[in-house]
């Protein structure tokens, strides 16, 4: 079987620095990638695409370049277009690449796999013409595909915002944003504002977006309760409540988003620690100071374990780079903290914004935790919440339970979509905290595969 | 119907042509087939196995499996992870995609 010193799973900003710190301290490394460049979600095709669509992405997407470059240059070598499937506690990791499934190991493990958004079950969400905006920002990113009649963009959190200012400056319609935040969150958020001022340029960015976006005359809806989706084989309208009663906007675009959670699918495959995070409302694993999971040799660095956005992502992963190069005999115990310093300063500073983001842009209880009866909350195998209700009232009382009664996250995304949704209605029904009810149990292949792709397996060691 | 994206106007792009539904459509390099299909103007990319209601590509990102479809005569790609090579012949998948094979 193929082996590495040091493996890392990702090529976000977390990955990417993981890789270049060990490398450029001899260690012998390798990074793994879904995508077809280097970047992970906020950097995604930065060193491929045009300079003009660059510029309207604004500079924080621009400086994702320079972290590219000390990469490459680093010596840790790279395999872009490549999914892993598996890592079990062992450290041997399932790749495909090609449609071709190989095995290979490594004495430690990086998971920077990022986040994904948060999957909100709403009436009508999964008519074509409703997406994330996360979908609408990777086809502007990757692609230079906007809204071509107009977009109505809905929900809460900074990503919502920043793609509604790029689309701004490409000059798309903007028929509305739909702030879905309930009233008292910036009052919660208000307790965490002294913190927060420590990085106050990101409200000053937060406010300068605002502010374009209104006086650019984009129509602003508050506390929006009671989004539906409305179409028959498309969508057609959108439906929604606010403090002057029902409103309904004519689209065939609706692009939602309800912030981002960790995507802890390989993780928990894996067979790593994890806790209930109240304040991000999501799994995260459970990890000290370097980023160390519960299990020997495997640390979670980035927006994979906990949501810390971009630059806080590139600072752990530099530290479990370091601690790496530590624990592989190449940096003495001094060596090491000497060399965290900087960026465990930084990391903490950064930070700072974290709780007045997470209360100001928190969805609010109902919509997590009850959906209506006829909304679909498992989008693969159809299972609406009416469904899951049912089955919790004839006594599978837990989330496993009713996985299994109801087929729900049983489809193609594994469960992806539907974990914390359900989780949430569970907890919600049962009025009981979360935590106690467990989220899916999540078994490999995390990525679908073959037969035919597991039978050519290569990797498989034969005296095993 | 007319359609719901548009690309932005910009220099040096290199073209292929595809073709999605029966038609040959002009596409860039190096895109995804879902980003392809959205630009073209069609709007869903399969119905489903059980009520067989229709469904586009929904997080674009690999993680919720809306988006496959039929390529190259193979059922079931993840339309937001396979790249259009020139000639691709990409068809909306129709339930499970089974009769296809
Ligand atoms: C769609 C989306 C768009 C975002 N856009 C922005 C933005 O514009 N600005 C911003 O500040 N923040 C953005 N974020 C937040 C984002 O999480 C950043 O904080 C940052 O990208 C996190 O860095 P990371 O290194 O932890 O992970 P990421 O940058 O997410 O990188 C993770 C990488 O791991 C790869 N990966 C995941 N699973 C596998 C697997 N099984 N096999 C192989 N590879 C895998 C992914 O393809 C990805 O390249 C976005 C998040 C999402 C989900
Ligand atoms: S659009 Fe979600 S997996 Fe492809």
């Amino acid at each position: 079987m193929e082996h590495h010193q040091l493996a890392i799973i990702g090529g976000g900003p977390a990955g990417l620095a993981a890789a270049a710190v060990a490398a450029n301290a001899g260690l012998e490394c390798v990074l793994i990638d879904e995508q077809a460049t280097p970047g992970g979600q906020i950097y995604r095709a930065v060193n491929t695409i045009p300079k003009q669509r660059a510029t309207l992405l604004g500079p924080d997407y621009q400086c994702g370049q320079k972290l590219i470059d000390q990469f490459n240059k680093s010596g840790a070598s790279y395999r872009p277009s490549t999914t892993i499937w598996n890592l079990n506690s062992q450290r041997e990791i399932g790749i495909l690449h090609n449609g071709q499934a190989a095995l290979l190991s490594a004495d430690r493990v990086v998971i920077a796999t990022g986040a994904m958004e948060r999957p909100v079950p709403f009436p009508g969400w999964t008519l074509p013409g409703v997406m994330t905006a996360g979908a609408g920002q990777i086809l502007l990113k990757s692609a230079g595909i906007v809204p071509n009649d107009g977009v109505v963009m809905a929900g809460s959190g900074p990503l919502l915002l920043l793609l509604a200012w790029q689309y701004m400056r490409a000059g798309v319609n903007i028929q509305a944003i739909l702030d879905m935040a309930p009233q008292n969150n910036l009052w919660r958020a208000m307790l965490h504002l002294p913190r927060a001022l420590f990085v106050h340029h990101y409200i000053l960015k937060g406010l300068k977006y605002q502010l374009q976006l209104r006086r650019a005359g984009i129509p602003f809806y508050k506390r929006i309760t009671d989004l539906h989706a409305i179409g028959n084989d498309s969508l057609a309208a959108i439906e929604f409540s606010d403090s002057k009663g029902k409103q309904r906007i004519e689209t065939s675009l609706l692009m939602c988003h309800f912030g981002v959670i960790p995507d802890s699918h390989l993780s928990r495959c894996t067979g790593c620690k994890h806790h209930w995070d109240p304040a991000q409302l999501c799994w995260r694993p459970v990890t000290d100071e370097w980023g160390n999971s519960s299990l020997d040799g495997i640390a979670i660095v980035g927006d994979g374990s906990g949501i810390g956005g971009a630059v806080a992502a590139r600072h752990a992963g530099r530290l479990a780079g370091l601690e790496s190069v530590h624990t592989l005999g190449r940096m003495s115990t001094n060596e090491r903290d000497e060399e965290a310093r900087a960026d465990q300063r930084w990391m903490a500073d950064d930070l700072n914004i974290r709780p007045f983001l997470e209360a100001l842009f928190r969805p609010s209880p109902t919509l997590l935790g009850s959906p209506k009866d006829e909304t679909l909350v498992c989008r693969c195998e159809e299972i609406t919440a009416g469904t899951i209700r049912q089955a919790l009232h004839a006594g599978h009382q837990d989330t496993n339970q009713i996985k299994f009664f109801t087929r729900c996250g049983m489809g193609p995304c594994q469960g992806r979509q539907c974990d914390n949704a359900v989780s949430q209605l569970v907890a919600h029904e049962l009025g009981v905290e979360m935590g106690i009810t467990e989220g899916y149990r999540i078994r490999p292949p995390i990525r679908p595969l073959t037969i035919e792709q597991l039978a050519t397996l290569q990797g498989v060691d034969e005296d095993k | 119907m007319s359609s719901i994206f548009r690309r932005l106007e910009e220099p040096d792009m290199q073209w292929i042509n595809i073709d999605i539904e029966g038609k040959t459509v002009r596409v860039p390099v190096g895109e995804t087939v879902a980003a392809a299909i959205l630009a073209s103007g069609l709007h869903s990319c399969r119905t489903t196995p059980l009520s067989g209601e229709s469904r586009a590509p929904f997080c674009m990102m690999g993680v919720c499996f809306e988006c496959l479809m039929e390529i190259d005569g193979i059922p079931n790609r993840q339309a937001c992870q396979v790249q259009v090579k020139e000639g691709m012949r990409i068809r909306r998948q129709i339930g499970t995609g089974e009769e296809y094979r």
